[in-house]
């Protein structure tokens, strides 16, 4: 079933009977030679494109829940290539690149807004290191310009430019920044999948990964056992609990972040805007809700919701940047469950074990790396090698020190990021 | 979440710093060799479920207390100074 503007119609006029379920509930087979545990947006992804860039067919996607119920339901929806370091900037680069191709890869909207970024600065040395940055961008084939004062205040006049503690210096933007919609990218994956073979189990949790001699041979679920050539986990937010089934400990915290939506409001807000020094950042979605949200409660956590004093901080974090948003009611807050690393970047990399590989490690930026990560996955899976935007992810970096990845500077322990 | 300090009692979390797993407190030896250092500093158990946790007291007496606590709920369950914990 492909969609177009025609379909719409056609549905539209003839009550809406003809849709139908966008992937199958297939039983799970015996034996497959790739199973990916984890049906999230990540474990969608590397399925997609294991099929789509490698002719790979027999593979299923295991998930405890139902598809979109994880991370990929429960983040802010933004999409950047904003990063500085090697390791980081080349591989975003690489997902923003497939994002901007992905509605019509996929045939499904998923209401991907380029609308633009701006991390505000408020210092002459905060304006040095967005200049900097900007460039790193710029010479990595992306976009940034840098803004000033008045720049801003052209774009964004609602802003408290009479702040005294954090004063308005100008921002860093990302013309290509902005949003998608999170449940259909997931929906998207999934139906893109499905559609070229690959097995979505649901209801379908991993309970034990069966190794043999250093080698997978599969797993057991709850629904019996599943051999497999090669076992893939991408289990972001349970991925401690994953490894520890294949007897491995990984250089992960699980933290809570915690978002924020309010009622829909007429469009106010046209960028994403982030200001990192009060851990503050805003979005508006296309339902008209204001979508925003802060820092890490700090403290480990898989309750999937925060403590007040964050709620607190954040609101008034907002309140500073932008006294307009003080009468929007807050209809929900919600907490995602972060896969925090030492130096704050993900891993994307083979174990000491044959045919079990591992992908964890998102920290705060998931949801944009989607592409970028089930891309260069499906490349490490399929081939064995790295995929040339993913050659830094390693498992290993921080025993060896090698290709550490600290975007923030402030060192490779947890707890700093 | 309130911690019970075990100098101060029932306190916010709001004067605590959170430092992360209590294995901080089984440092290995200098000469323990890369393995158990990478333990040690950056591979974790990661529990879904009862943890035990260093938080300083950073905002009342400025004692390292060992927080025994659920990561499913937050519900504190029992607290200790780190120096008995460590003994």
């Amino acid at each position: 079933m492909r969609f177009s503007g025609l379909r719409v119609l056609k549905e539209g006029l003839t009550g809406n009977k003809g849709w139908r379920p966008h992937w199958r509930d297939p039983e799970p087979k015996p034996e497959y030679d790739i199973v990916i545990i984890g049906g999230g947006g990540h474990g969608l992804s590397t399925a997609y494109y294991l099929a789509r860039d490698h002719g790979l067919k027999n593979i299923a996607v295991l998930e405890r829940g139902y598809i979109g119920g994880g991370n990929i339901g429960r983040n802010t929806t933004i999409v950047r290539a904003n990063y500085f370091l090697q390791g980081n900037s080349e591989f975003y680069s690489h997902s923003l690149k497939l994002w901007e191709g992905l509605e019509e890869d996929l045939n499904y909207n998923v209401m991907h807004s380029q609308r633009g970024i701006i991390n505000l600065f408020h210092s002459d040395g905060q304006r040095d290191a967005a200049a900097r940055r900007g460039n790193m961008m710029i010479s990595q084939g992306d976009d940034a310009i840098l803004l000033g004062r008045e720049d801003l205040r052209k774009m964004v006049p609602y802003l408290n430019f009479d702040d005294l503690r954090f004063p308005l210096y100008g921002g860093l933007y990302h013309p290509r920044g902005g949003t998608a919609r999170h449940d259909a990218v997931a929906w998207g994956y999934a139906r893109g999948a499905d559609q070229r073979g690959v097995d979505l189990i649901q209801n379908c949790e991993v309970t034990g990964i069966d190794i043999e001699n250093g080698q997978v041979k599969g797993v057991q679920t709850v629904r019996g056992p599943i051999r497999a050539k090669k076992v893939a986990m991408v289990a972001a937010g349970r991925s401690s609990q994953v490894a520890a089934m294949a007897g491995m400990r990984l250089p992960i915290e699980s933290h809570i972040l915690q978002a924020f939506v309010t009622e829909g409001l007429k469009p106010v807000i046209d960028n994403v805007i982030t200001f990192g020094m009060g851990h503050f950042y805003i979005s508006q979605s296309d339902k008209g809700g204001l979508v925003f949200g802060g820092d890490l409660d700090f403290y480990a956590s898989y309750a999937a919701r925060g403590n007040l004093p964050t709620v607190e901080h954040v609101m008034e974090a907002g309140m500073a940047l932008m006294p307009m948003i003080g009468k929007a009611k807050v209809l929900r807050s919600w907490g995602g469950i972060m896969d925090m690393s030492p130096d704050g970047s993900p891993i994307i990399d083979k174990t000491h074990i044959d045919g079990l590989y591992v992908n964890c490690g998102w920290n705060y930026g998931g949801f944009k790396a989607v592409p970028g990560s089930g891309s260069v996955f499906a490349h490490l899976i399929a081939t064995g090698n790295y995929h040339p935007a993913s050659t830094r992810h390693r498992l290993d970096r921080f025993r060896t020190g090698r290709s550490i990845i600290d975007e923030e500077g402030k060192g490779s322990q947890h707890n700093l990021h | 979440m309130r911690i019970t300090c075990p100098h101060c009692g029932e306190r916010d979390h709001r004067e605590f710093y959170y430092k992360g797993h209590a294995l901080a407190l089984d440092r290995p030896a200098a000469d323990a060799g890369e393995a158990a250092w990478d333990d040690y500093v950056h591979l974790r158990e990661n529990p879904a479920g009862v943890t035990r946790d260093l938080w300083y007291h950073e905002g009342g007496c400025g004692a390292w207390v060992v927080v025994t606590r659920s990561t499913l709920t937050h519900k504190v369950l029992g607290t200790e100074p780190a120096s008995e914990a460590r003994a």
